[in-house]
């Protein structure tokens, strides 16, 4: 069938400056650029280019330059060249759509419409790089008060030695900046993005996230910073996966695809990943779309202590769900089924592979359903008993205070991280032909990843976003993270209307205390 | 701002007259501005030392009627009298002062059986204040009261005739606000049960020890970071039971990097007070007086971002923002302390 629909880009080749090296030919596995064989000219095929940029980035004498494609259709706001394209690639698939990462639909980013303050006048800010500011957070469960046995005529108590700390705390995850390594499995994503994930948690003190793909057995030495998944296809469960982890995270959801599960094609099962993941190499490795044992709250809190048994109470067990429009609810079920951390994935989390429509339209925004969460758990006294991780498109330090001052403990980053490393974001992750080396299986591919120098990028993007986490605690004249994390009194919010500010639980920008 | 705050405590219980105090933090009138003064005096009621004493705060007689009518729902009001004032030119358009001694009647004590004294006279008083209808209760404690108003601390105290009660506790505050308007109940000392807290300062904190404090029930009806702080004490040393010193390590605590360097068994209990406790640390600049007739307890942050110095002479510690606050009231030459960062200063009443 002659396909209707038209290219997304056009590629300019400088032929003055191209020297016919083929780096483009070599580069491109979507097989954009070739090797005329008879003419021995680098030819292109600007209907196979999704954008990435690989080649123009390559290319050793600047001669590619990627845009947009410019022939236009009718201008249309409602039938849009995106609708028409989709329209044509069903008519002539009759498939599903697929797609990769975040939602880039214009949805409002309520993170642009939220004000930080800064101390002026009656209340100094404070210059972090003389002063201390102390960004450590502990996540995991937290009594509500302590139990601290002292003599009650020993009034003075001069020595607090004296006094004896009955309260034993449920274990705790040590973060030393409050951003963490999002779920990404071996699988979707290659091991060198496992490793440098893994590296740079490590070097940085906070954690990484396996995903549901299974343990690499090169990484269990990574132990101390990982948190392991389970998932509902229990891929790489075992008992040395749990001895391996910090935490585990049970896996009901994520915000890219809200109810749905996934699969990694048999194709992408190689042997490693059979390995890692259990399962015969080259079969199809689903992930049903509910666990098959929790059917309701009562099961999940049964699956919690069943975890919290095999861990010895010594690990926190987190629970991962997708921002969906009761979230407050649920949070609240999740808790009190027994969770240390709740971690909540916004609409416009990332993913290898999902359907488009499900990742365009189902969910709600993440600083929402950190607002609803906290202020429903503290509402019901519940707050202290687990801690929040907020996910799902956290693209700056900025976006990660406002996070933690709307009430998060910390936050997920996965797509952030994708791109530190040199993801372009072309939403092609489910095809496995990742130019970057990173959502692929393809040796010749991963190869382009030097896990090295991946995870010093890692480790310079989560500096910087804790030097710049820093100078705005400064600002503000904080010099302990825990006197952000739910300080809503410090946001504003600009432009929102006012049921947003309402469930926000923000004021205006403009009005004052 | 540059509020000022002061503090004397006699430790051996000996009673003395509240003159001294209103000289104390006179000295100081340069940081004030006149928009609020005030003091807290404990032992000043020796004859009903087991009542609680409520000092309100009306807007009219009508609300004081209404006000009456709810308190004895749960009260038997012993004693009704407007406290004692004298007519002085500075202090203008003062509301109507009223003080209660009152007892928590028995047969309301069976019905919250799980509830104390201290819970049932606080949710009482949370409920008035925070209904907002022109009654506020500024005092609620025994045998102590709170005195405050619009005006320069010093005319407050004469105003109050300060000089004539004599109690083994006094606190005081004169104001240069910046946040809050001035209003009779915004002033400082701010008061719940034995509490009573002065403050110099503005935390940047105030957002989440406001939400954390909800949680509890209590009501911050006053919108200044001060309330919140005395709702602090009184969670942390009434309601969760620790000793002081605990409470000021979980007000203040210690920097990761210097917990790290203490002992297995310090570390610990810092860590285990850092962690469960995170939404009570106070942030940024402030220095505090606190008491609740037991002791007399005064910090600043954890950078010290404004001034306290303390003084012990005979039976006496002193507190206050500047030394001449001190030397006014007792002159020494040796024997003045400035507390370090986070380093606090306590006195403590030694009398059983
Ligand atoms: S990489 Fe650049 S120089 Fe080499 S063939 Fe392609 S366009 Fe020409
Ligand atoms: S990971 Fe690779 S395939 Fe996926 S969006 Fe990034 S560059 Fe494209």
């Amino acid at each position: 069938m002659k396909t209707l629909t038209f290219p997304d880009f056009v590629i300019n080749r400088d032929n003055e400056k191209c020297i016919q090296c083929e780096v483009c030919v070599r580069q491109c596995a979507f097989d954009a650029h070739t090797l005329d064989k008879e003419t021995n000219k680098v030819e292109t095929d600007i209907k196979k280019c999704v954008g990435c940029l690989r080649c123009a980035t390559m290319c050793p004498t600047g001669a590619l330059c990627v845009s947009e494609y410019s022939q236009k259709i009718r201008k249309n706001c409602n039938w849009n060249e995106k609708q028409l394209k989709e329209l044509y690639k069903q008519a002539e698939t009759g498939g599903v759509l697929l797609t990769g990462m975040g939602t880039d639909k214009d949805y409002k980013i309520i993170w642009d419409h939220i004000l930080l303050d800064a101390a002026q006048v009656t209340n100094p800010s404070i210059d972090p790089l003389r002063e201390p500011m102390e960004l450590r957070t502990y996540l995991g469960s937290k009594p509500s008060k302590i139990d601290f046995r002292f003599d009650i005529s020993d009034l003075k108590l001069k020595n607090l030695q004296k006094g004896i700390l009955k309260t034993k705390l449920p274990p705790q995850l040590k973060i030393e900046t409050p951003i963490l390594f999002s779920a990404m499995s071996y699988g979707a994503i290659s091991l060198n993005v496992c490793r440098a994930l893994a590296q740079a948690a490590e070097e940085c003190g906070i954690y990484y996230n396996t995903g549901e793909g299974g343990l690499h057995k090169d990484l269990y030495k990574y132990s101390k910073n990982t948190i392991v998944q389970v998932a509902s296809g229990r891929f790489g469960v075992n008992p040395d996966y749990f001895e391996a982890a910090a935490a585990v995270e049970i896996k009901i959801g994520q915000g890219a695809k809200p109810g749905i599960g996934g699969h990694l094609p048999g194709e992408k099962v190689t042997e490693e990943i059979s390995q890692t993941r259990m399962i015969p190499s080259g079969t199809d490795a689903l992930s049903p779309a509910p666990h098959h044992d929790i059917y309701s709250i009562e099961d999940l809190s049964q699956l919690i202590y069943s975890l919290k048994e095999a861990t010895e109470y010594k690990k926190p067990i987190s629970v991962k769900v997708a921002a969906v429009h009761n979230i407050a609810a649920i949070a609240s079920g999740i808790v009190r089924a027994g969770a240390d951390i709740v971690a909540i994935d916004g609409i416009r989390g990332g993913t290898g592979a999902a359907p488009t429509r499900i990742r365009d339209n189902v969910g709600i925004p993440i600083e929402l359903a950190i607002a609803s969460v906290d202020s429903r758990l503290r509402e019901e006294g519940i707050r202290n008993r687990a801690s929040i991780i907020a996910a799902g498109g956290f693209r700056n330090s900025g976006d990660v205070v406002k996070a933690i001052t709307l009430g998060a403990d910390a936050v997920y980053i996965g797509t952030a991280a994708l791109v530190a490393m040199g993801c372009h974001l072309c939403q092609k992750c489910y095809t496995g032909k990742c130019n970057w080396g990173i959502a692929t299986q393809d040796p010749y591919l991963v190869k382009r990843l030097n896990p090295d120098i991946a995870a010093r990028r890692l480790i310079n993007l989560i500096k910087a976003w804790s030097h710049e986490i820093k100078e705005i605690m400064g600002g503000m004249g904080i010099n302990a993270i825990e006197s952000l994390r739910g300080n809503r009194l410090r946001l504003r919010g600009f432009d929102l209307h006012d049921n947003e500010l309402k469930i926000l639980d923000i004021k205006p920008a403009g009005e004052s205390l | 701002m540059g509020c000022s705050i002061a503090g004397i405590i006699d430790e051996s219980g000996k009673r003395f007259s509240g003159e001294e105090i209103i000289r104390s933090i006179k000295k100081m009138f340069l940081r004030a501005n006149g928009l609020g003064g005030g003091f807290a005096g404990y032992g000043i009621y020796p004859e009903n030392k087991d009542d609680f004493c409520f000092h309100v705060i009306y807007n009219s007689e009508k609300v004081k009627e209404d006000t009456e009518n709810f308190l004895r729902h749960d009260f038997n009001i012993l004693k009704s009298e407007p406290i004692p004032t004298r007519s002085i030119e500075e202090i203008i358009n003062r509301p109507l002062l009223w003080r209660y001694f009152l007892k928590v009647k028995q047969e309301v004590r069976k019905r919250f059986y799980e509830m104390t004294e201290e819970d049932i006279v606080m949710r009482s008083v949370m409920k008035i204040n925070d209904a907002s209808a022109g009654a506020f209760i500024i005092s609620s404690g025994k045998n102590m009261g709170i005195f405050k108003g619009v005006g320069y601390a010093s005319d407050i105290g004469r105003f109050f005739r300060l000089e004539e009660y004599s109690g083994y506790c006094w606190i005081a505050h004169d104001r240069f606000p910046t946040n809050t308007p001035g209003w009779w109940g915004g002033a400082h000392p701010f008061g719940l049960l034995n509490f009573s807290l002065v403050h110099n300062g503005e935390i940047s904190s105030y957002g989440i020890n406001k939400r954390y404090l909800e949680e509890f029930g209590y009501k911050l009806t006053l919108r200044t970071d001060s309330e919140a702080i005395l709702y602090l004490f009184d969670l942390l040393l009434r309601k969760h039971n620790l000793p002081i010193n605990i409470v000021h390590k979980i007000l203040c605590p210690p920097l990761w990097s210097e917990i790290e360097k203490m002992t297995q068994k310090e570390q610990d209990l810092y860590r285990t007070l850092r962690i469960v406790y995170s939404n009570a640390l106070i942030n940024g600049p402030s220095a505090i007086i606190v008491s609740d007739g037991k002791i007399m307890f005064g910090f600043s942050d954890r950078i010290k971002l404004r001034p306290l110095v303390a003084a012990r002479k005979g039976t006496k510690f002193y507190l206050a923002s500047e030394e001449c606050a001190i030397q006014e009231v007792c002159s020494i030459s040796s024997g003045i302390h400035f507390p370090k960062a986070g380093e606090p200063a306590i006195g403590y009443l030694n009398n059983k």
